[in-house]
Parts: structure tokens; C-alpha cells; sequence
């Protein structure tokens, strides 16, 4: 197939780790780049947000409970790990609902569940504010870093910094979602999107119909992941989403603050939200010297322009959250070559 | 009240005498029921192999072994990993006051199992009981003795071209065990692959004069134990990533909690690096589920490589850090 040179971004962290270890970028023709974007929530998450959980976390009496990768992202002073090691209790819980149950547990304390991720993640973490609502759990808090991606992925190709041929659209966020708000993107922006699985075979496919799109000059929705993925998405678990949180401007990492990107708890559910809890001082987000995890976040740097890549950053002692989280850029790269 | 193990049971006293005849009732064999402080053992000719190792595991029980057989199988299968025949093995127990002596009945009867299944005899060991909360139920120690009657030494470098042959499907017992920790409920037929090894060892050793190496796949699983042989003989290796073999479901619930298999621990499983000329022997005395994985190569240096299903190739690395669950 004869392309022209092109630029695609793989919007999720599951698909960065995928591409990595499966070796697709060595097969491809030098014509076709592969760029990561800002899909690994562990990464996106603001560095003030990242304080403020460390914070609450030092309170009297509160046990923070978290996804792992996101107990060791360095805040400006600490990280939830290091605390964790000074006696904080901190655990690290596969879903919202165990945070829950620690509640329900030990009804003499604050447990705070600090939330990270996309639509895939916050469906189920409302379902347990519907139930912690009628268990009447009120020492249970949600602290809520949830993102939406569409307004991110509006953000970046409308950006300037960067040209984006095509887009590799997160297949779990879309068994959700459904396909219909991209079809505003590919129309908006003129970028073709492919809605994409993460086996070998289904990213393979996912490049082969977007350089398509490119070569017959098409703007489209494709869906590549037909067996999860329906245009109309998952009604059921959107009205969920839609009861229990509203959208809302949030801040991310690399792109700064997106309007309506992010989700806030609607006035019913309000007595969970740990941020209206606890009053807590911050210190003054510091970003750490060198480091361009901002910018990988939005495709216009790759790991190894970072001078503190592979040096000064690394897994072991990670400066930036791209090397912290296990679908990080920096930590795939790092992994299994650039 | 449930019977429960408590610290008379291990203060000298008329309970932990009677502990320790029960004990030995189960276990009874010659050299152990002499009760002395050491044990004498009388040993065919040849070089000894001897190694110790400590149990600790989080569910005790789990499904398919728990942390008696685990005790047994470990210390067996490294034993045979150098080419010995293991006989005789230590047991040492430390329990946590208040645990349960159904549980402790329980674990013993499978210590007594297993090592009748392997053919090894406990010949020595020891009980000590930690109050409530200095330790969280029960801790074993076992050591093995075995003799090897292998030409050469098992262990020394591997060589260039050497094929890696493994035994069966990897990562599950690492995924049976987390599925049975985090009771994440997946109703899977998913059972640790613990078992002792001694007699599938056997079989190799005597279908091939030129093996190398052996190395049973434990923590870190097969990615961690080809990069330590990789730096320790200072070679590369090259493993196919369509012939490691993994059942369906072990794949399936990694995928799901973001773990890659490949460093997914294993109790049942291991590598042997043999002789190109003697790789398909080695595989068929192995069995169905043995496979010819990969083989040593004089391209890399210290490093691993895997060639990917797609046609790719990649490093694959040490593990930096524990595996965690993915968010979504």
C-alpha cells in the first residue's frame, strides 16, 4: 500500500503498552509514526490534585484508598507512597466498591477514594455512590480526577503544536461511550477515527483503515472493534455516569485546564466529595526541573528528547507519572525500547 | 470453641510433646521416628545437592495446592533443578498463636501427600508458636537433600545455540493465587500449577547427557529467570512468543487485569537448556504440553529478546517494579 507520510495518535494507554510490546512500530514503514497521547490516566492527573490527595491522606483518622499506579506518582513534596511508608494508611483497591467496603468496615474512618480515569472507570464508581447513598456510608469520600476524553480529544486536534493525521480511538472508553461523539471530531477537525481493540490483529486493522481514510482523503468514524464496540455505546451505564456526576472544567497535566473535561459530583451525591470534606494547605505545585512528561502527554515530544529519561527517571526512582504508571509513554519506552 | 494452636504448644510442655508425636505419626518414616535432635542419613554415592527455602503465601489454601504442598514441591523441585534425586527433606514450622488446628491438620496431611507423591522422607524438623499477631498464621521452612549422579554439573554456563525447552503452560499459579486472595471471582477453572518435579527432571536427565541447565520459573516467572541466565552467562536469548505455551483463560485474565504472563509466577513449571541435537528428546520426555520455547544466541549480549507473534522483536526486560492491576 502506498501512503503518504503520516502522523497517528493512540489516544489510550492500553494501546501504547500493546504497540510496545508487541514490536508493530518496528514493522511499519518509516512513512507511518505512531505517537501516544494523553489516554493513561495516572499521567493526566494535574500535580495540585495529586497534593491534595497526599494531604487529605495525612489527615487524623483517614485511610486513602487508591488505584496502584497511582500510590507512587511523585506529588511536588511526597508521594502517597512515601507517606504510606511514614505509617499514613494508604491501600491500593481494584474498584471503587472495595473502597466501600473499607468503609462499611471501620466506621470510626474517613475513607477516601481517590478516583482516576476515563468513562470505562467512572460508570462503576458512581454505581457505588448510588450504593454507599443507600447504605448511608458517610464516612465514605470520593475524591474525583475523573476525565471525559472527548474535550481532550478536541483540544488536541485543534492544537497547533501538533499535527495529527489520524487517531487510534481507545476501544474500552468506547464500549461505553459508543461511537457517536467522534463522529463531531472527524467532522469538526477533519481527522479520521478508528475505534480500535488491543489485540496485534485489531491494531493492525485499526492503522490499515485509518491510512485508508488518509489516501481517499475520508474523515470518518470507523469501529475496528466491532465484537465490544456499538455506535450507541452503553446506554445503561451513561445514565448511571449522568446520575451520579455532571461534567465540569478540569485541569490535565501537559494540557491544562479543558472545559467540561472533567466530572463533579451533582448536588445529591455532594456529601461524598472529599474535596468539600477536607480543608486541607497545599503546598505550590512545583513542576520537577526537566521534566517533559507534559508535553509527551500531548504527542509533541517523545520519551527520549527528555534529558532525565532513562538517567535521572526511571522506573525504580520515577520523576514524572509517565514512568510511574505501567501504561505511561516514558515507562513503555523504557520497557521495551523507543 | 474450634481447637486452636496455642503457645503450650510450643513451650516444651506435655502439648508440644504431644503435638510432636502426632506429627510424627503422620510423617513417621524410619529416621524420623528416632526423634533425635539431627537426623543420620546414609547416602548412595555421588555428589549432594542441598537447598532450604521459606513459605509464605497469602491465601494458605488455594486452589489447587496450599502452603504445605507449596512447602514440599518448592524445596523438591529446586533440589532437582540441579540434576539431584531428592530424599530427604527438613520441616519447620512457625505458627501463629490461635491458629486453627483443623487448618494445621489439614496442611500437614498435604505435606504428607506430596512428599509421598515425590518419594522424599521429612527426617528432622521443629514447631515454635509466636504470640497472637508476631506472625499471620502459619510459616514454613523446608530444607532437601538429594544426590546427583549427572556426568556433569547442572547450572554451569549455558552455551550458544542451546534450545530452552519448557515443561507446560505458564503464569498459573501466580493467577490462581491472586484470584483467591482479591476474591475477584472469576469463575474460572484456574488452578496453581504446583507440583514437585522431580520425576519429570528424572525423565530429562536420562533422555539427555547434555543439558545445562535447569531453573524451575518461580517468582518473576519466565521472563525473570531467561534475563538472569542471561546475565549470568553473559549470552542473549531469543524465546517465540507463539510457542510459550499459556492456556486460554490464564491469558484472558491477565489481559483483563493488566498483567503480562510472562512474569506471572509459577510453582510446576520449568526451563531446561539442552544440546540443539538433544532438544526434541529432552520435549518428548517432557510430554504434550512441553515446548521448545527459544534457544541461546550469541547476537545479544546479556539481554533477552523476544520474537513477537506479529513478526516483531523486542526486548524483553527484567521487571522493574511489582505488576499492578490496570484502571481500565
Amino acid at each position: 500500500m502506498k501512503v503518504k507520510a503520516v502522523t497517528l495518535m493512540e489516544v489510550c494507554g492500553t494501546h501504547t503498552m500493546a504497540i510496545a510490546r508487541s514490536g508493530i512500530k518496528k514493522l511499519l514503514p518509516d512513512s507511518v509514526r505512531l505517537i501516544s497521547g494523553p489516554g493513561c490516566p495516572v499521567c493526566v492527573t494535574a500535580q495540585k490534585d495529586i497534593d491534595l490527595a497526599i494531604a487529605i491522606a495525612k489527615e487524623k483518622d483517614v485511610i486513602m484508598a487508591t488505584f496502584g499506579d497511582m500510590i507512587r506518582v511523585p506529588g511536588t513534596k511526597e508521594s502517597l507512597y512515601s507517606i504510606k511508608a511514614q505509617g499514613k494508611d494508604v491501600r491500593v483497591v481494584y474498584s471503587c466498591l472495595d473502597a466501600l467496603q473499607i468503609a462499611l468496615a471501620n466506621p470510626e474512618k474517613k475513607v477516601v477514594f481517590m478516583g482516576v480515569g476515563f468513562e470505562t472507570t467512572s460508570p462503576t464508581v458512581a454505581l457505588t455512590l448510588i450504593e454507599a447513598k443507600r447504605r448511608r456510608a458517610d464516612n465514605f469520600f470520593v475524591l474525583s480526577n475523573f476525565k471525559l476524553i472527548f474535550p481532550a480529544l478536541a483540544a488536541l486536534a485543534g492544537s497547533r503544536k501538533i499535527e495529527i493525521d489520524g487517531f487510534i480511538c481507545p476501544g474500552h472508553v468506547s464500549v461505553i461511550t459508543g461511537s457517536i461523539p467522534y463522529e463531531k471530531i472527524a467532522k469538526n477537525y477533519k481527522v479520521p477515527c478508528v475505534i480500535t481493540g488491543f489485540d496485534d490483529n485489531d491494531i493492525l486493522q485499526g492503522i490499515k483503515l485509518l491510512i485508508g481514510q488518509i489516501n481517499s482523503g475520508e474523515q470518518k468514524v470507523e469501529i475496528a472493534y466491532k465484537r465490544a464496540v456499538k455506535r450507541s455505546g452503553n446506554t445503561k451505564a451513561r445514565n448511571i455516569l449522568k446520575a451520579v456526576f455532571r461534567p465540569a472544567d478540569s485541569e490535565w497535566r501537559g494540557l491544562g485546564i479543558i472545559k467540561k473535561s472533567g466530572l463533579a459530583l451533582r448536588k445529591e451525591f455532594r456529601c461524598f466529595d472529599a474535596e468539600r470534606e477536607f480543608k486541607v494547605n497545599l503546598p505550590k505545585p512545583r513542576k520537577p526541573k526537566g521534566c517533559i512528561c507534559g508535553e509527551v502527554l500531548q504527542g509533541i515530544s517523545s520519551p527520549v528528547d527528555c534529558r532525565l529519561f532513562k538517567k535521572a527517571c526511571t522506573p525504580q526512582s520515577p520523576i514524572g507519572p509517565c514512568m510511574v504508571s505501567s501504561e505511561g509513554t516514558c515507562a513503555a519506552y523504557y520497557k521495551y525500547g523507543a | 470453641m474450634k481447637k486452636t494452636i496455642t503457645l503450650a504448644h510450643g513451650n516444651g510442655g506435655r502439648l508440644m510433646h504431644e503435638l510432636i508425636e502426632s506429627l510424627r505419626l503422620k510423617l513417621s518414616n524410619k529416621i524420623l521416628d528416632e526423634l533425635s535432635d539431627a537426623a543420620e542419613l546414609n547416602v548412595k554415592k555421588g555428589r549432594l545437592s542441598f537447598s532450604t527455602d521459606s513459605y509464605v503465601v497469602k491465601p494458605l489454601f488455594f486452589p489447587g495446592g496450599d502452603i504445605g504442598k507449596l512447602a514440599v514441591c518448592g524445596t523438591v523441585n529446586d533440589i532437582s533443578m540441579k540434576g539431584a534425586e531428592p530424599l530427604f527433606i527438613s520441616l519447620a514450622f512457625i505458627v501463629e498463636e490461635g491458629f486453627e488446628f483443623a487448618d494445621f491438620e489439614r496442611i500437614v496431611q498435604s505435606i504428607k501427600k506430596e512428599a509421598a507423591k515425590a518419594g522424599v522422607s521429612v527426617v528432622t524438623g521443629d514447631i515454635k508458636v509466636v504470640e497472637k499477631g508476631a506472625a499471620e498464621g502459619i510459616y514454613i521452612n523446608t530444607s532437601g537433600i538429594g544426590v546427583i549422579n549427572y556426568p556433569k554439573s547442572i547450572g554451569a554456563k549455558v552455551k550458544a545455540a542451546e534450545r530452552i525447552v519448557i515443561n507446560g503452560p505458564i503464569a498459573e499459579h501466580g493467577m490462581a493465587i491472586l484470584n483467591a486472595r482479591e476474591k475477584f471471582g472469576f469463575g474460572s477453572k484456574i488452578k496453581s500449577d504446583c507440583r514437585s518435579l522431580n520425576r519429570e527432571v528424572g525423565r530429562c536427565l536420562l533422555a539427555s547427557k547434555r543439558i545445562s541447565l535447569m531453573r524451575d520459573l518461580t517468582r518473576g516467572g519466565l521472563a525473570t529467570v531467561l534475563n538472569e541466565i542471561a546475565h549470568s552467562s553473559g549470552l542473549g536469548i531469543e524465546v517465540d512468543e507463539k510457542d510459550i505455551p499459556i492456556r486460554t483463560d490464564v491469558r484472558k485474565m491477565c489481559d483483563i487485569l493488566g498483567f503480562d504472563p510472562l512474569y506471572v509466577a509459577n510453582e510446576g513449571k520449568f526451563v531446561c537448556f539442552v544440546d540443539t541435537k538433544d532438544a526434541l528428546k529432552v520435549k518428548k520426555a517432557l510430554g504434550r504440553e512441553a515446548k521448545i520455547i527459544g534457544k541461546v544466541s550469541s547476537k545479544h549480549k546479556r539481554e533477552v529478546y523476544l520474537n513477537t507473534a506479529i513478526g516483531s522483536q523486542r526486548i524483553l526486560p527484567m521487571l522493574e517494579h511489582d505488576q499492578l492491576p490496570r484502571i481500565c
